[in-house]
């Protein structure tokens, strides 16, 4: 019977388990240094703030494993021998395989910073990180103020989890207005007041130069770079992006780039190894999307591809359209298709955007110029229906269409308030263009003939 | 690691701290408690409708004031900071306080109610004495027990109905929901039953009395709607006790099969019903407590599709106790009841399993098969062994333990009284009959599901920790499959708390509605089909 070792218990290695497992028979070890369980990387704010426990962030009960026969493994895997198709967990134990996959995630960024392995400096990303910031921020008394680096999703989650339990907050953007490399002007800018309305010290256009010790070598302040100024702080949090978690694998022979190198099969550059999720890099990008994806469900359909490519059907990686959605602190956020921001617009790209004059709430539309395409969405404060977005995409609409039949991709709770009026008329003004908005149809949207 | 508190303290670092105002808002709230203590033990009040006035004014400040406190000060959202922190919503020493206060409190209602002051013959004291004023005023009547609970049961929901809308005053869905169960808890069960005892005696009812009659509340959750007191109650009051009885069979043979095909069960049970009420606004802190593991799954199933057979058996036998044999004094006679009672239940089954055979699971078709196979040989019995008693028991027996065993203990001692512990809605799950033929009529013809949002979920457990009903909501969405479960209340508060919107209820065309299927998880179509393939 083959032996299937994947390395790393997140999302991508559960899939591929978990899909191998309904496809075959073979022996499946899944080797993880982190937890003995799954769990869902994304939930751990939750368990900070107090709304979930641990156990709840575990989608599958313990006994799910033995039940499909998925074995675990505790450990980090400490090398890869290829040649013996051999790895060692913890530096001792050697493990066999007849088929390899690495799916071991990221760890966040540091650049370098003086004094950034201090205590009280940390990312968050693992579960090992959580249980550190219960020592590095427990409550106010102890932590007295916390110092943010980095604005982005994780940044932002970070401030979010400490305000609840009302630690005051300096949150350092090195972007002139809240992800910006991402979001378009119009809604990093409704994401900066939201942010300052849940008193959060906001800084931006500010980069840290440096992380200060006490006599103990604690966290005691940090030093901006632009100004000079000293803010004491008890707790730094360094939320800068994060990068493939792949240094055990230097000199195995596995190419690296950034991640582990891939093709479109997931295959590394030997045979009988495969790379998926956050540590994975494709040799070319696919379409619009970047090289290394670190993001939920592409972990997970990365894991289902592979299983399909061990278990027989050789199978591309094809992610389909872009989407991808995110939470700033109350205002929830959805991307479908590619809405660019100012740094990153192509050519062909223009936008159409529109902003409730009172709540925080606010859409951008991409479209095409030249031929009306439709591009892409992005919604805050409104929820979409992904498949009918998918399936405007696939029938390549214009952005008349899509104006026209907006209300059919609303997926608002029910009673909520609809837009679609005040939209479809800034848009007309905009545009000069005399567009009506058609009725919801559950014809069209579930597609009943 | 998160420490779990397993202190008293009432006080600690945020999210647990109380602010001074919540302080003053938790005292003000249990000075109102005190006093109905007070009454308990006899102490005599010089003016009652004054300080009746007083305790329940201020349970209801109290309580308006801590949760105002709480939410207004903070951007509309969520607001489950510091749930699994806090002692009263963890199961930690104020849980099990509350829990073990509730249920003696239940105790002493349903069997110990001299003990607050019922008097059969002469004027009521303690606790009951204390509502007779507002009784008198309100039905003419002094109080009863039931009276006191009814007036606390809706003042509860009355006053952490306002909380809870405070709590989610982002989302309408919720805010609407929980107006319309304030609205029939407060018209409905309290105040409409009560006026209509003032017609008792009137020409209006020709000189009759109606028995109490919550009108929204149907067979078989007022398992005794149909016992020999409450028809000879209806039939004595003209046209009016008539179009009540009338109105009470539709009621569950017509109106609610209609009404779930059209909106799901929650059209009763998270915006009408009074056990779902209470669940909703005084249980909300404790939703997050139910059980969500199959086990526990497999548990509910049987547990409530027993008790469905169980008052299914205890109405049969109490209707047939008072039927006559003699079809020339009236056409309904012990025999053409109990045929029509076999024909009806083995249509309905030939008919499930006929059309839907497909989705039931093989325990499920079992447990079907076996209660039908009882049920006939039951009603059989009455055909070989004569007259007098139907399901081997009288019915009167029946009745009488379907009455202690469900009605007191399951759906009050551990149903509310347990709160707490197993969360808010124990006796809707595993105990409730109305909510499991709702269930039933939801599983197999409604409209309604909750459908998954594509491929947007990130399996964060929000949706099942909050979810009341114990269902594992994130299994469902993480593969894109909607959600259709018998169980489902429809109270939306799993599509609030997802942080990336990937879940709402609503009412489509059956067409596609169960779709086990993987379905659009963001991939392109051949993988999709290749995982879909079985």
């Amino acid at each position: 019977m083959e032996n299937i070792v994947i390395i790393g218990n997140g999302i991508a290695g559960v899939s591929a388990a978990r899909h191998i497992r309904k496809l075959s028979d073979k022996r499946i070890i899944i080797i993880s240094g982190e937890t003995d369980y799954f769990f869902s990387r994304t939930a751990l704010m939750y368990v900070y703030m107090g709304h979930m426990k641990f156990d709840h962030i575990q989608p599958y009960e313990n006994w799910f494993w033995e039940k499909n026969r998925i074995e675990l493994v505790r450990g980090y895997v400490t090398q890869v021998d290829p040649k013996e198709k051999q790895l060692l967990v913890d530096g001792s134990r050697a493990i066999n395989y007849d088929k390899l996959i690495i799916a071991t995630g990221s760890k966040p960024n540091k650049f370098g910073w003086p004094g950034q392995d201090l205590h009280g400096a940390q990312g968050l990303y693992s579960k090992q990180d959580l249980d550190l910031l219960e020592v590095n921020a427990p409550n106010k008394e102890v932590c007295k103020r916390a110092v943010i680096v980095g604005g982005g999703l994780i940044g932002i989650e970070l401030a979010e989890m400490l305000r609840s339990r009302d630690i005051p907050v300096t949150f350092l953007v090195r972007e002139d207005s809240f992800w910006n490399g991402v979001l378009p002007s119009g809604e990093s800018q409704l994401i900066n007041e939201h942010i300052l309305e849940h008193h959060i010290d906001l800084r931006l256009g500010t980069n840290l130069k440096e992380i200060v010790a006490d006599e103990n070598g604690k966290v005691k302040s940090v030093i901006i770079a632009e100004t000079g100024e000293e803010l004491p702080c008890n707790m730094v949090g360094l939320t800068a992006g994060v990068t493939p978690n792949v240094d055990f694998l230097k000199g195995s022979g596995i190419e690296l780039g950034r991640g582990v190198k891939v093709n479109r099969f997931l295959e590394t550059n030997v045979e009988d190894i495969y790379a998926i999720g956050d540590c994975a890099e494709q040799h070319e990008a696919i379409g619009n999307r970047r090289p290394i994806e670190a993001v939920w469900y592409t972990g997970r359909m990365m894991g289902e591809t592979v299983a399909q490519t061990i278990c027989g059907n050789q199978l591309e990686y094809k992610p389909g359209h872009w989407f991808n959605s995110a939470k700033f602190l109350d205002i929830e956020y959805q991307t479908y298709g590619w809405v660019f921001s100012e740094r990153g617009m192509k050519d062909y790209e223009e936008h159409f955007h529109w902003r409730h004059p009172e709540e925080k709430v606010c859409i951008t539309i991409a479209f095409n110029k030249e031929n009306n395409q439709f591009l892409g969405i992005n919604t805050f404060g409104i929820r979409m229906r992904h498949e009918i977005f998918d399936r405007w995409l696939n029938q390549e609409k214009d952005v008349d269409y899509v104006m026209e039949h907006l209300i059919d991709a609303n997926f608002d709770p029910e009673f909520y308030k609809n837009y679609e009026t005040e939209i479809v008329s800034k848009y007309n003004a905009d545009f000069q263009k005399s567009i009506k908005t058609k009725k919801k149809s559950l014809k069209r949207i579930f597609q009943i003939n | 690691m998160s420490t779990y508190d397993r202190s008293m303290a009432l006080t600690g670092q945020p999210p647990k701290e109380l602010s001074r105002n919540q302080k003053i808002a938790t005292l003000i709230g249990l000075s109102g408690l005190a006093i109905i203590l007070l009454a308990a033990f006899n102490v005599n009040f010089p003016n009652k409708a004054l300080w009746l006035s007083i305790s329940l004014a201020a349970i209801t400040t109290g309580t308006i004031w801590f949760s105002w406190d709480m939410y207004s000060k903070k951007e509309p959202g969520i607001k489950n900071d510091g749930v699994w922190f806090k002692s009263i919503s963890s199961k930690g020493f104020w849980g099990w306080i509350a829990g073990i206060s509730l249920t003696s409190f239940y105790i002493i209602l349903y069997f110990y109610p001299e003990y607050l002051g019922l008097v059969q013959k002469g004027d009521n004291t303690g606790v009951i004495g204390l509502f007779d004023p507002l009784s008198r005023a309100l039905s003419g009547n002094p109080a009863s027990q039931w009276f006191v609970y009814g007036t606390l049961y809706t003042v509860a929901i009355l006053a952490f109905g306002i909380k809870f809308m405070w709590k989610y005053r982002h989302n309408r869905y919720e805010r609407i929901r929980t107006m319309s169960v304030m609205f029939f808890q407060t018209a409905f069960a309290f105040i409409i039953p009560e006026l209509m005892a003032r017609l008792n005696g009137s020409s209006v009812l020709n000189g009759g009395s109606l028995p109490y009659y919550d009108l929204k509340n149907m067979w078989p959750l007022n398992y005794y709607n149909f016992e020999g007191y409450r028809i000879k109650g209806f039939l004595s009051s003209g046209d009016i006790g008539f179009g009540l009885l009338i109105f009470g069979i539709l009621s569950i043979f017509v109106i609610s099969p209609i009404l779930t095909y059209k909106y799901g069960k929650r059209w009763y049970c998270s915006w009408v019903c009074g056990c779902g009420g209470l669940a909703e606004t005084a249980g909300d802190s404790f939703r997050q407590l139910s059980d969500k593991t199959v086990k526990a799954w497999k548990i509910e199933r049987w547990v409530v599709h027993s008790v469905v057979v169980f008052v299914t058996l205890m109405t049969t036998a109490v209707i047939y106790s008072y039927l006559g044999n003699d079809t020339s004094k009236y056409w309904l006679t012990k025999s053409t009841f109990l045929i029509g009672v076999g024909v009806l239940l083995t249509s309905v089954f030939a008919l499930v399993m006929i059309f839907k055979r497909e989705q039931f699971q093989k325990d499920a078709k079992y447990g079907a098969v076996g209660y039908l196979v009882i049920i006939l040989a039951l009603i059989g019995f009455h055909f070989f062994s004569g007259d007098g008693q139907v399901f081997l028991f009288k019915s009167e027996t029946l009745r009488k333990s379907y009455s202690f065993l469900i009605g007191s203990i399951f759906s009050g001692v551990i149903g509310t009284g347990f709160y707490p512990i197993f969360g808010n809605r124990v006796w809707c799950r595993f105990g409730c009959p109305m909510a499991a033929i709702l269930g039933f009529q939801q599983r197999l013809f409604s409209k309604f599901r909750i459908t998954t949002n594509g491929g947007q979920c990130i399996s964060c457990g929000n949706c099942s920790t909050y979810c009341e009903m114990g269902i594992d909501v994130r299994a469902y969405a993480q593969k894109g499959e909607n959600i259709v479960r018998s169980s489902c209340v429809g109270c939306g508060i799993c599509s609030a708390v997802c942080p990336r919107g990937v879940l709402k209820l609503e009412n489509g065309p059956l067409q596609g509605r169960i779709d086990s299927n993987q379905v659009l998880l963001g991939n392109d179509v051949d993988l999709m089909t290749l995982v879909n393939k079985k």
